[in-house]
């Protein structure tokens, strides 16, 4: 295959202070910033935004475990009402939603499928603008004193009866809502309308396949939630409406529309990190992904799969015993396409040349955690044991399993593999293998012991609980602990390499992907001559090549032999 | 620029399945309540005037008519006619809209409002017109001979309507009816008619707002000549949109007013 030449300057690139003209240095000034059209800039906006939020998320959950530390808690129960809603609310909505999409999906779609930018650059500032708007929202919310109906908003507690700012989260919610809606709507037409020449469906990374399904089900299930938020908080001010049933109107259907929005919204969450992981597991290990096309299906099956399972949640929620039975049925069905992924992706490690870099300790993290998070959901989904379970923290430890373990994991792989490329600086190495660490201990100190709470009885939502519960629950909150702690190492270490880190070459890993044939970070038009892609999806080169663009060559790793039929050059 | 175009509509589909999605709540909401509470339904339903609606609807679809033509000139690159033909939309949307406001000024005179002082049973409906002559009168603001003011209404609890006190109104599950609502009865669920009436043609005219100020960005736009044989897609657009709340009214007309008249 052909490696496109990437030092810039040798490019011709024009300098900019002695370096290479980038899009980091193409343009300075809060204005160039703020009025960029550069899906890159625009990720970097994300970026730190939310990256702002998840901080913030994550003090509210410190809050909520300090609180659990003493069986009679240290809040009273009103203002833990509104700390665990915080803590929901901003995860959920402002973080986790956005996080793989908005940032690594926004910096790399395009320049994985040879694309100079997405369809609509103007409307995908507006997203981030129309992010910023609807957090702002939140946040007062949260500010002004509060939500304390839990992330999930439900009726006629919501509508008729809480005494707190409903009405401005529902509003931040509704707007955050549709900015994930540009956002998806631009993934969309990009995958469809502007894949280089070559860059055919199935040559696509998984990344690209996974931010492509995702996309169908912002698509899809968020304006259900637009319309829920809405209908919810008009009957709040108008008190008449369709969920209170002092109204006639029946809080079923207000869980029945919420979860056709919040079920998919999981996937929302985790089909982008599993589109991370898929490039974290196949570039660590220099080998093509084990059945790439059903790893790429499994996606869009999960996406369709996804929509059918809403009425799980709402098994104890007078729902019919038979409806019971056959989302409990679906729901194991989506089963399958995430196991599809999880053995293709064991399978890809079978014979690899493996680094255990960080990417890789993430990517090899999430494996595990998700494996846990997700066979924990077939308990969840199965009608007999989830009547025992429903609403207790076996729960919350099977949705921490695969938001944190899951889609959190991905995230930051993903941020470790592309900081080099989207920064220009390396992170150090040691002490990412050391926060992963850190944080892997952390979390399953923080979440196993809620399994056991949960098997006990403990409900969620709770301030106090009996005293026999408390072992656990301290222990929990020192996993907590310990997972803030791993997290602000990495936080530190990334700001820190921002000055300081080593310099990254245009391909650190030995990684396949059009990603990895520009310059570390990118020209402001991704690449200097559209690329043409004669390569299938993960085809390394050998290691001699590759140390052409920067790869440090580690001669113990060697190489999958090219397949004969599919490298047409080099 | 052919990829743009391509782009552009692939974008305004996706767009409007999620427009779909998002009124899809809405008739969720409707088709539940409507099999639980037809008689209430009905009830309400006949207070609309199917006057108004008829000739809304025959407003809408001549302005998707004249949408239409303005995506046919702006292909044949005629700059003036787009602008012709775009200002008439805009004025069937207006047409509309005026339409819409009358209408719900008579449901807040009626005392239907939802969220007001809302009196059921109606005693009389005082302004609908009932030939061409009054509503054509009546558009222009000049109530009809005979007009009647408030008529006498009865508060919201005293009509209890026993028969809804044996139909649960809950989904999937038997067994008694909270106290308040067998107290509220009828008059309880014509009320709900009545707020998804007024939340669904809102959310619809809302639209139609946001329609309307496209189209006159748009018809200055041709004023100046920014478009041409080649460069239109941003009318082709609009169109599609526009068609898309036509389509909208097209169920709301009957879901809403036709509940149980007959020919
Ligand atoms: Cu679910």
């Amino acid at each position: 295959m052909s490696l496109i030449a990437v030092d810039p300057i040798e490019m011709g690139a024009p300098q900019v202070d002695g370096e290479p003209l980038s899009y980091l240095n193409d343009g300075h000034g809060l204005r160039s910033w703020l009025l960029t059209k550069d899906h890159k800039r625009i990720a970097i906006l994300y970026l730190i935004t939310v990256s702002t939020f998840f901080v913030i998320g994550g003090i509210f959950a410190l809050l909520v475990r300090i609180n659990l530390l003493s069986p009679n808690g240290v809040f009273d129960a009103d203002t833990y009402n509104r700390l665990f809603t915080a803590h929901g609310i901003v995860m959920v909505f402002f973080f986790l939603v956005p996080a793989v999409p908005a940032i690594l999906g926004n910096f790399l779609l395009p320049i994985m499928i040879g694309a100079k930018d997405l369809a609509f650059p103007k409307i995908n500032l507006l997203s981030w603008y129309m992010y910023m708007l609807g957090a702002t929202f939140g946040l007062i919310a949260i500010i002004a004193g509060g939500v304390d109906t839990g992330w999930t908003f439900y009726t006629p507690y919501s509508t008729s009866y809480s005494n707190s700012n409903v009405l401005l989260a529902g509003i931040g919610i509704f707007i955050v809502g549709f900015s994930s809606i540009l956002t998806g709507l631009n993934f969309i037409v990009t995958t469809h309308t502007m894949r280089a020449p070559g860059m055919t469906w199935f040559r696509l990374p998984l990344f690209v396949w996974g931010q492509y399904a995702t996309a169908l089900v912002i698509m899809l299930a968020t304006p259900v939630l637009a319309i829920t938020v809405s209908l919810m908080a008009l009957e709040r001010i108008a008190h008449v409406g369709i969920f209170d049933p002092a109204m006639g109107g029946d809080p079923v259907l207000f869980q029945h529309m919420f979860w056709f929005y919040s079920h998919p919204a999981v996937y929302i969450m985790v089909l982008p990190a599993m589109g991370v992981v898929s490039e974290l597991i196949a570039n660590m290990s220099r080998k093509n992904v084990f059945g790439y096309k059903f790893v790429a299906m499994s996606s869009l099956a999960i996406a369709v799969f996804g929509f059918l399972v809403w009425g799980h949640h709402l098994f104890v929620s007078t729902q019919s015993v038979y409806l019971g039975l056959i989302f409990s049925f679906l729901s194991y069905a989506v089963a399958i396409p995430s196991a599809i992924k999880v053995f293709n992706w064991t399978a890809t490690l079978y014979k690899g040349s493996i680094s255990y870099d960080t990417p890789m300790l993430y990517g090899l993290g999430f494996i595990g955690l998700f494996l846990i998070g997700g066979m924990t959901g077939l308990y969840v989904a199965a009608l007999g044991i989830d009547v025992h379970v429903t609403d207790t923290y076996f729960v919350i430890a099977h949705f921490h399993y695969v938001m944190v373990g899951g889609s959190l994991m991905g995230f930051l792989g993903g941020m470790h593999l592309w900081w080099g490329k989207m920064t220009g600086r390396q992170y150090p190495e040691y002490w990412a293998r050391a926060a992963m660490v850190i944080q892997f201990v952390g979390f399953n100190l923080t979440f196993f012991p809620q399994f056991i709470l949960g098997y006990l009885g403990m409900p969620r939502r709770y301030a106090a609980y009996p005293p026999e519960f408390q072992v656990l629950h301290v222990l929990s909150t020192a996993g907590a602990s310990i997972l803030g702690i791993g997290m602000l190492i990495t936080i530190v270490y990334f700001i820190w390499s921002l000055k300081n880190g080593k310099r990254a070459p245009a391909n650190p890993w030995g990684a396949s992907g059009l990603e990895w044939r520009t310059s570390s970070p990118p020209p402001t038009e991704n690449f200097y001559e559209t690329p043409i892609v004669t390569w299938e999806a993960y085809e390394f080169a050998p290691i001699e090549s590759m140390q052409v663009l920067g790869y440090p060559g580690d001669s113990s790793r060697s190489t999958q032999p090219v397949p004969k039929e599919h490298g047409t050059e080099d | 620029m052919e990829q743009q175009r391509e782009a552009g509509t692939l974008g305004m589909w996706w767009f409007l399945l999620t427009e779909i999605m998002f009124f899809g709540g809405m008739f969720l909401a409707y088709t539940i309540y409507r099999h639980l509470y037809f008689d209430a339904f009905a009830a309400g339903s006949n207070v609309l005037s199917i006057w108004w609606g008829a000739f809304n609807t025959a407003v809408l679809i001549a302005s998707s008519l004249t949408m239409a033509l303005a995506v046919y000139h702006a292909q044949m690159g005629n700059s003036k006619k787009i602008v012709f033909f775009l200002l008439f939309t805009v004025v069937l949307g207006l047409v509309f809209l005026r339409v819409k406001y009358i209408e719900y000024s008579d449901k807040f005179e009626e005392h239907v409002f939802p969220a007001g002082d809302f009196r059921w049973p109606l005693a009389e409906h005082p302004t609908a017109p009932s030939n061409v002559g009054q509503l054509l009168t009546m558009f222009i603001g000049i109530p009809p001979a005979g007009h009647t003011a408030e008529a006498p209404q009865q508060a919201l609890p005293a009509n209890i309507d026993t028969k809804y006190s044996d139909k649960s109104p809950y989904l999937g599950i038997s067994g008694a009816i909270p106290e308040e609502v067998s107290k509220m009865g009828m008059a309880g669920h014509v009320r709900m008619y009545f707020w998804l009436y007024f939340v669904m043609t809102g959310f619809h005219a809302l639209h139609m707002i946001i329609g309307i100020g496209i189209l006159l960005v748009l018809a200055f736009q041709a004023w100046k000549g920014k478009f041409s044989k080649e460069y239109h897609s941003y009318i082709e657009l609009t169109g599609l949109y526009w068609h898309f709340v036509d389509i909208v009214w097209i169920f709301l007309f009957p879901l809403l007013y036709l509940v149980d008249r007959h020919l």
